[in-house]
């Protein structure tokens, strides 16, 4: 079986355009998340309506601008400005005062803003209108230890695990589950598919090879292929990005070369079930790398999918090795703690080599 | 030109004749667009809490139904002690820890003022900033309901009033699937056309055509036209799909969508004419389109706001071409912009299309040297 | 003036040599054999007269069009046959006749007339709706063929017709080529089939980008005092 092996990776080796894509690839992803995407709200231009621009209302608009978050594109005259802003696509939200805010807020302890939303991006809107929310409360509670009124209850609020709220601490996990899927699953799935449609599958399934080991000889070097790329993921993490490394190194790769021994298998099932390799292609990208990306909690929040999404969720490997990437790098666990998700991984990775191995067994 | 009309005719049989491609060609966009379309929003719900409660008193026990409540969070665990709560952070059996101290009621009734304290899995930075912000606006408005009936001078107050224009019940499949729509039918369009013209080369049908008289140009038209055609017929199955299913606005005229995914769909040609120019076997054709493909996908303002990117790379996404493709869909579906509006989106999209084309066209060898 | 010249025609990949300063004339209405091992370049020399592939250096003319300059004009009047079956496997036999006859120029009405003509000729009148994917090797190739020679050109470019065909097949393929060359085809064949060479004209033997003899089959025999092409070719290689 060596020599095939050997044969299996120098074809992969010879074929740079490939090879530079599969490692090019994570690393402009990493780059990419971590210099350019990002949901975090910036100057984000909006219109301010102050008719009366008083002492109160003055400041509070300057609080909003000094909070980073929002940036003045342009004063109003008048109301009916609003709505061709917003159609333009200039402005994401309104601010609007009424007349006479600073006065009533003084004699009459109340008073009304208003703020209008873009929702045709709804994240955005939902964030600007909460972080507007957040610095007016302030606004208020600073107003009144002003003048002495009672305060309530408040928070001191903790951010655990990642005090300086960086990005790179969800992304980074989220982009090695997803490389390390795609080159496992995808890569496989079309070399397999590959053989099939040259014809030269039929070859090797004559040979003195048995099945397994022709599988091993063809799926090994890519395993080893996508450990390598996780780990170039993983420093870039570390040394560019400021990720943390708490926990074990060797609990890391085991619970690598568990994981992709289950994105391996993935890879197999479905290049028994493709004719061609632009079939097997399609196969693995939209049903296997989009549904990973998008259910498996990596960009959104799993919590708020409806149920039946939740579920499907369960069943993507993805979203179990998440958490354990989370657990080891970030929160510095161990096993222990990482059982129930090791377990299922486990049982994933069982399940589906038998039954691609059957499956390969039985299809030519 | 009667040679255009032959390998027309040629790609279509070839089409219809594949049994698989096409049904998944139809089913797949529209299937990928409703089961992402619920799961793509940023909402928080349903975070699960931890409270160790060290008062157990009638104002802690209001507070945490004012929590609970609320449909935000659920609660998960009553840990006794701060060791048990920070196993349930550790194990993610909570996102959010709350600890409220003991004799909180008391210092609350003597100095109207206590402590409570929130801890967040932090490691998804946003999710636990908006997941802050709701349980401050919550203290607060359970502040307010507290000092309602008290006897002290009541404080000043702001009260906001928010509203959202174009999606009042920040319905994000509104938003979500008109995006993603668009995006499924590019992606697929890039990649069959990129694959297609990669294989006739791997199969060696490519070079019996080369040896035709038909110029270059024919034989990309050749190419192009089917899959510009069948990429309508996607959009217009998603499209209806989508009116019906979702019920989303389509205030600006459907024409105006169709007119602009006529012009848009050749980009996506062109580019995958382009990356096949270059691709010497299907494997390398279907990796290099992935790669440009995500990165557009990613960088298209569809998943994250335009203008949180750097300069930087606000200027490379004028190369790309789903961004336009984001922006047209956000304005014209959504806000019911007219053509006016969208113009300069308009012109940059066709100029796009021209250029990638061309370079298509000027990159295709029917001699290889 | 002769169909097919080659005048000092190179081409180079890298520091590989391929072809190297071909020289050779076909003459009007000949079937010129253009025999050698595989490998010995002799694909990559029918590219760069066909127009498919682009010289290192030297020219080609064929029917009079200097081919290295102007690669498109020539292709009117040639046809072709590459080495693997090139005609789409998942279109019919009717389809991918008709799909041919158009590109070239034909019209609707000459179209459905040469289409009979080749079916009856080669005996697929029956499987005329088939995927041509469905047809042994044999008729691939002689559908091939035909399908070359659909527009009428009067110089036709065959590489390996017969590669992997059973000799019953191989026999029929070559009385369809004596067939075109009655009609006053000019037809220039590769073969790595040493036998075959006697059905050619001339023959020009390569090895390593080079020809190492040509002339006709009778007088090569003579000149290296064999009785076969075989042992010709041994010859050379052993020299």
């Amino acid at each position: 079986m060596f020599p095939f092996l050997k044969k299996e990776f120098l074809h992969i080796l010879r074929d740079r355009r490939t090879l530079m894509i599969l490692f090019g690839m994570p690393v402009a992803q990493v780059l990419l998340f971590g210099f350019v995407l990002n949901n975090e709200i910036k100057d984000a231009p909006i219109a301010v309506l102050d008719p009366a621009g008083d002492y109160a209302s003055v400041t509070l608009t300057n609080k909003l601008v000094a909070s980073g978050y929002f940036h003045i594109e342009t004063r109003l005259g008048d109301a009916g400005a609003i709505e061709p802003e917003f159609r333009k696509g200039r402005i994401r939200m309104a601010l609007v005062f009424p007349p006479d805010f600073g006065r009533a807020l003084a004699h009459e302890g109340y008073a009304t803003v208003q703020l209008i939303g873009d929702a045709g991006d709804p994240n955005t809107a939902n964030a600007l209108i909460n972080y507007a929310q957040a610095i007016i409360a302030d606004y208020q509670t600073a107003y009144n230890q002003g003048t002495g009124a009672p305060v309530g209850i408040t928070a001191s609020t903790r951010m655990q695990y990642n005090p300086e709220q960086k990005a790179v601490f969800n992304f980074v996990p989220g982009v090695m589950t997803m490389i390390l899927m795609l080159i496992a699953a995808m890569m496989t799935s079309i070399t397999l598919a590959r053989e099939k449609e040259l014809g030269t599958m039929e070859v090797l399934l004559v040979s003195p090879l048995r099945p397994i080991q022709i599988l091993l000889g063809k799926t090994i070097p890519y395993l080893l292929l996508s450990m390598l790329n996780a780990v170039i993921v993983v420093l870039l993490g570390i040394f560019v990005f400021g990720m943390p490394m708490r926990g074990s190194v060797a609990l890391l790769a085991a619970e690598c070369f568990l994981y992709m021994f289950v994105s391996l298998a993935l890879g197999i099932f479905i290049s028994t079930r493709a004719k061609d390799q632009m079939t097997a292609m399609f196969f693995s990208a939209l049903g296997l790398l989009m549904p990973t990306m998008l259910l498996s909690g990596f960009i959104f929040p799993r919590e708020s999918m409806p149920w039946v999404l939740q579920k499907i969720g369960m069943a993507i490997p993805a979203t179990w090795f998440n958490p354990i990437i989370k657990g080891i790098m970030i929160k510095g666990v161990g096993l222990e703690a990482l059982a129930t998700q090791t377990m299922v991984l486990g049982g994933m990775a069982v399940f589906l080599l038998a039954l691609s191995l059957k499956n390969f067994k039985d299809r030519l | 030109m009667p040679v255009l009309f032959f390998l027309i005719q040629k790609e279509f049989l070839q089409i219809f004749r594949n049994r698989i491609m096409l049904p998944l060609l139809l089913i797949m966009p529209v299937f990928q667009t409703v089961l992402l379309s619920f799961a793509a929003n940023y909402e928080i719900k349903n975070l699960a809490i931890a409270v160790t409660d060290h008062d157990r008193s009638a104002t802690s026990r209001a507070l945490i139904r004012k929590f609970t409540a609320s449909g935000y969070f659920r609660l998960a665990a009553l840990p006794a002690d701060a060791k048990s709560a920070e196993a349930e952070l550790a194990t993610d059996r909570a996102d959010l820890l709350l600890e409220i101290p003991p004799q909180m009621e008391r210092d609350f009734v003597r100095e109207k003022r206590a402590t409570i304290r929130i801890t967040a899995n932090a490691i998804n930075a946003v999710k636990a900033g908006m997941a802050i912000g709701y349980a401050g606006n919550m203290l607060r408005d359970f502040n307010q309901e507290l000092l309602a009936g008290s006897p002290a001078a009541a404080p000043a107050r702001i009260e906001i009033a928010y509203s959202n224009w174009y999606n009042p019940r920040l319905d994000y499949k509104t938003f979500m699937v008109p995006g993603i729509l668009g995006l499924i039918v590019s992606m697929i369009i890039c990649f069959l056309t990129a694959l297609n013209i990669v294989r006739e080369r791997e199969i060696g049908t490519i070079e019996q055509m080369n040896v035709t008289p038909a110029p270059k140009w024919t034989f990309i038209l050749g190419k192009l036209i089917p899959f510009w055609l069948l990429s309508l017929v996607m959009m217009a199955v998603g499209l209806t799909v989508g009116r019906l299913l979702f019920d989303i606005p389509m205030e600006g005229s459907l024409g105006l969508v169709f007119l602009y995914t006529l012009f848009f769909t050749p980009c996506m040609l062109g580019l995958g004419f382009l990356i096949s120019n270059f691709s010497d076997t299907q494997q390398q054709g279907m990796f290099t389109a992935w790669f440009f493909l995500v990165i557009c996908i990613l960088m298209s303002g569809l998943f994250t706001p335009l203008e949180s990117m750097p300069d930087w790379a606000q200027w490379m996404n004028l190369l790309n071409p789903i961004r336009y493709f984001v922006e047209f869909m956000r304005l014209v579906l959504l806000k019911g912009a007219g053509f006016e509006d969208i113009r300069h989106n308009f012109l940059s999209v066709l100029t796009y299309a021209v250029l990638v084309n061309s370079l298509a066209v000027a990159t295709y060898q029917k001699r290889v040297s | 003036m002769s169909p097919i010249i080659a005048r000092d025609l190179t081409k180079t990949f890298g520091a590989f040599t391929a072809v190297d300063r071909l020289n050779l004339e076909v003459r009007q209405g000949e079937i010129f054999g253009f025999l050698g091992a595989n490998g010995a370049g002799k694909t990559t020399a029918l590219r760069m007269l066909t127009g498919l592939l682009k010289p290192s250096a030297g020219t080609a003319e064929v029917a009079g069009i200097d081919v290295s300059r102007h690669p498109n004009r020539v292709k009117q009047r040639i046809g072709y046959m590459s080495q693997k079956f090139s005609l789409y496997e998942d279109l019919t036999v009717r389809e991918n006749i008709r799909l041919y006859g158009g590109i070239y120029g034909l019209k609707p009405a000459e179209i459905r007339v040469k289409t009979e003509q080749v079916l009856r000729e080669l005996e697929l009148t029956d499987l005329q709706n088939a995927l041509a994917r469905a047809l042994p090797l044999g008729w691939k190739q002689k559908l091939a063929f035909s399908t070359a020679m659909l527009h009428d050109p009067a110089i036709v470019f065959l590489d390996e017709p017969t590669s992997g065909v059973d000799p019953l097949a191989r026999r029929q393929f070559w009385e369809l080529i004596y067939a075109a060359a009655g009609r006053g085809v000019t037809l220039m064949v590769t073969t790595h089939y040493m036998e075959e060479a006697e059905y050619c004209a001339r023959v020009s033997i390569m090895a390593d980008g080079r020809i190492a003899a040509l002339d006709t089959p009778a007088r090569l025999k003579a000149r290296f005092g064999v009785g076969t092409m075989d042992e010709i070719f041994r010859a050379i290689r052993n020299a």
